[in-house]
């Protein structure tokens, strides 16, 4: 058995900035992380992010993963553990994980879950067919392993994810047929709509998916305009032959650890779907379990290292590490947090966090 | 408009664009959304895109500090910034864009000029492409186009 003061669940940058907050104020930290390397959804970012400095503005995610993993090896209260998937968290605190091939059994003080998002899918006819890709197996093919996923890709979702995968499409020498969207906007940043609209890559808004076509693999996709009550108009079917068609339909959080730890959940749509109950601290209804990032309600990657930042900093304290300036640094990261919140893209996070403080939503 | 097609439309563009008779080249600043997001500011050393007070703001230029030098361009996770001078020569007018796509197209050669929505508008010259650690794999290319076109041309077709 592992102790710790402090566990960290998943290695992305919540993960990696929670740790290096805990560790910094004095805190004994394991990060467990189930794929083998850190960064969680960075490493597939070869693109620029947004923000400022504090959370690396202009640099590419790529390089961002590698700052917060690099901020953790001159860490000597920190450690690593990579391809080790956290399989439960139990009613006495313990926690199990897999390491090297054995069912190990860790026993820390406080724990951090922040296992990220999982992709959402969508119905339609013929979509299971080979062709038909997530947004994060695109990138997980082009960016991470070098393989392009076909010759001619059609784009569902027009949010930032559809918009950024495209570019990166674009760039690694793949035609991208369309975007499209069902909203009457496009969802993501409009400059990185404009980044693929002068590459000639049309975004049809107001459009979904009807079906796809092919027998044993995807050779096409039918898309259908939509009213502004969200049905298809009949007679406005296109087809458009394609190789394959990647959903970038939104996220949800990858919570299965916090229900099985008996947090208290609620459903709120503009977070993503299930997310936990916490205070300003970001501690759940479990006395002692933190959360931080996707996990907590799909945001960005920016949000979601102060979201990691906080957590650290609250859990190393209520161990009692930290003076006052501990204090400080909490104040620090929850003015970040706000400032990153509060434009008008940062509305539908507000109104899910609003939801979830008063208890509104689907209470499970 | 904007928010449907991913292209700026007219009204939008007419603010950012340099003032008639302007010598020189100036940074064209086309982003005009809200967004969390300040680098091009902090970029600037020259003072030329005003600190924010609020990290949604869009990015003010002014206009009278800027002397076009594009080093917000390349720090622009956007790609939105570009910079043009209408007094390049007689017949041409000079637009800077930040690409990131390969191969980079060669000094000297035409190219297709391409419009916001990557339809060809004409011929390009590159006149250089400007690559450098600090820019962090965003090329800056720098083109001359015909006059008339500086405010139409922000991307390139290389080869094909
Ligand atoms: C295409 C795309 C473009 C994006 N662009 C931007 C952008 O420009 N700017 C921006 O700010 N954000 C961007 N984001 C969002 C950003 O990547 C995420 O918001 C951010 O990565 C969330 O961080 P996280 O640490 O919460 O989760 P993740 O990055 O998802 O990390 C979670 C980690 O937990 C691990 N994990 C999960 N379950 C377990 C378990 N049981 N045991 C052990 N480990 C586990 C996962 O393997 C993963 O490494 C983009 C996302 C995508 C998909
Ligand atoms: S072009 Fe140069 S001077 Fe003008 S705003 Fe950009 S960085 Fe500043
Ligand atoms: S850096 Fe680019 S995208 Fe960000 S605010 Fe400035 S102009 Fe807009």
């Amino acid at each position: 058995m592992t102790e710790t003061e402090i566990l960290v669940i998943g290695g992305g940058p919540a993960g990696l900035r929670a740790a290096a907050a805990a560790g910094e104020l004095g805190a004994q930290v394991l990060v467990i992380e189930e794929m083998d390397w850190l960064g969680g959804q960075l490493v597939k970012q070869t693109h620029k992010f947004f923000g400022s400095k504090e959370q690396y503005a202009s640099r590419r995610g790529i390089d961002i993963a590698r700052i917060l993993a690099g901020e953790l090896e001159n860490h000597d209260r920190v450690t690593v553990w990579t391809g080790a998937p956290v399989l439960g968290i139990y009613e006495d605190g313990m926690v199990t994980a897999q390491k090297d091939n054995r069912h190990v059994k860790i026993k820390p003080q406080r724990i951090i879950v922040a296992t990220g998002a999982a992709e959402k899918v969508l119905p339609f006819p013929n979509n299971d067919l080979p062709g038909v890709y997530g947004a994060g197996a695109v990138q997980t093919l082009m960016n991470l392993h070098g393989v392009l996923p076909g010759r001619r890709v059609l784009m569902v979702g027009a949010g930032n994810i559809g918009l950024i995968v495209s570019y990166q499409l674009l760039q690694a020498g793949v035609e991208v047929a369309a975007v499209i969207e069902g909203a009457a906007h496009i969802g993501g940043y409009l400059v990185h709509a404009a980044k693929i609209r002068r590459a000639g890559v049309p975004i049809l808004t107001r459009h979904t998916i009807k079906e796809a076509q092919g027998r044993e693999v995807v050779e096409g996709a039918v898309i259908q305009q939509l009213d502004e009550n969200w049905q298809p108009v009949p007679g406005t079917e296109q087809q458009l032959e394609v190789d394959v068609i990647c959903l970038a339909v939104g996220l949800t959080p990858l919570a299965d650890l916090l229900w099985q730890a008996g947090c208290e959940m609620r459903f709120i749509p503009e977070l993503g779907g299930h997310v936990p109950y916490r205070n300003r601290l970001l501690e759940t209804t479990r006395p002692g379990i933190y959360v931080a990032g996707d996990v907590a309600g799909v945001e960005e990657a920016s949000a979601a290292m102060v979201e990691g930042r906080l957590a650290g900093l609250a859990a190393a304290r209520s161990l009692g590490y930290g003076g006052p300036e501990a204090e400080a640094y909490l104040e620090d990261a929850l003015r970040q947090l706000h400032a990153l919140r509060s434009g008008p893209a940062g509305e539908k996070i507000r109104r899910g966090l609003e939801k979830l403080e008063t208890m509104e939503g689907v209470p499970c | 408009m904007l928010e449907r097609t991913g292209v700026p439309v007219k009204e939008q563009l007419d603010r950012v664009q340099p003032p008639p008779g302007h010598e020189g080249p100036m940074a064209v600043i086309e982003c005009f959304q809200e967004i969390p997001c300040n680098p091009c500011s902090e970029a600037c050393t020259r003072g030329a895109i005003a600190s924010f007070t609020d990290i949604n703001n869009p990015p003010v230029l002014i206009r009278e500090k800027c002397n076009g030098c594009g080093n917000c361009m390349f720090r622009c996770p956007g790609l939105a910034i570009f910079v043009i001078d209408e007094s390049y020569s007689d017949t041409e007018t000079l637009v800077k864009i930040p690409y990131e796509y390969l191969p980079l197209p060669e000094e000297g050669t035409p190219v297709t000029a391409l419009d916001r929505e990557g339809k060809p508008v004409g011929l390009a010259r590159v006149i250089k492409v400007q690559q450098g650690k600090a820019m962090d794999r965003t090329a800056i290319i720098w083109l001359a186009v015909p006059k008339g076109l500086g405010m139409t041309v922000r991307s390139i077709q290389v080869g094909r």
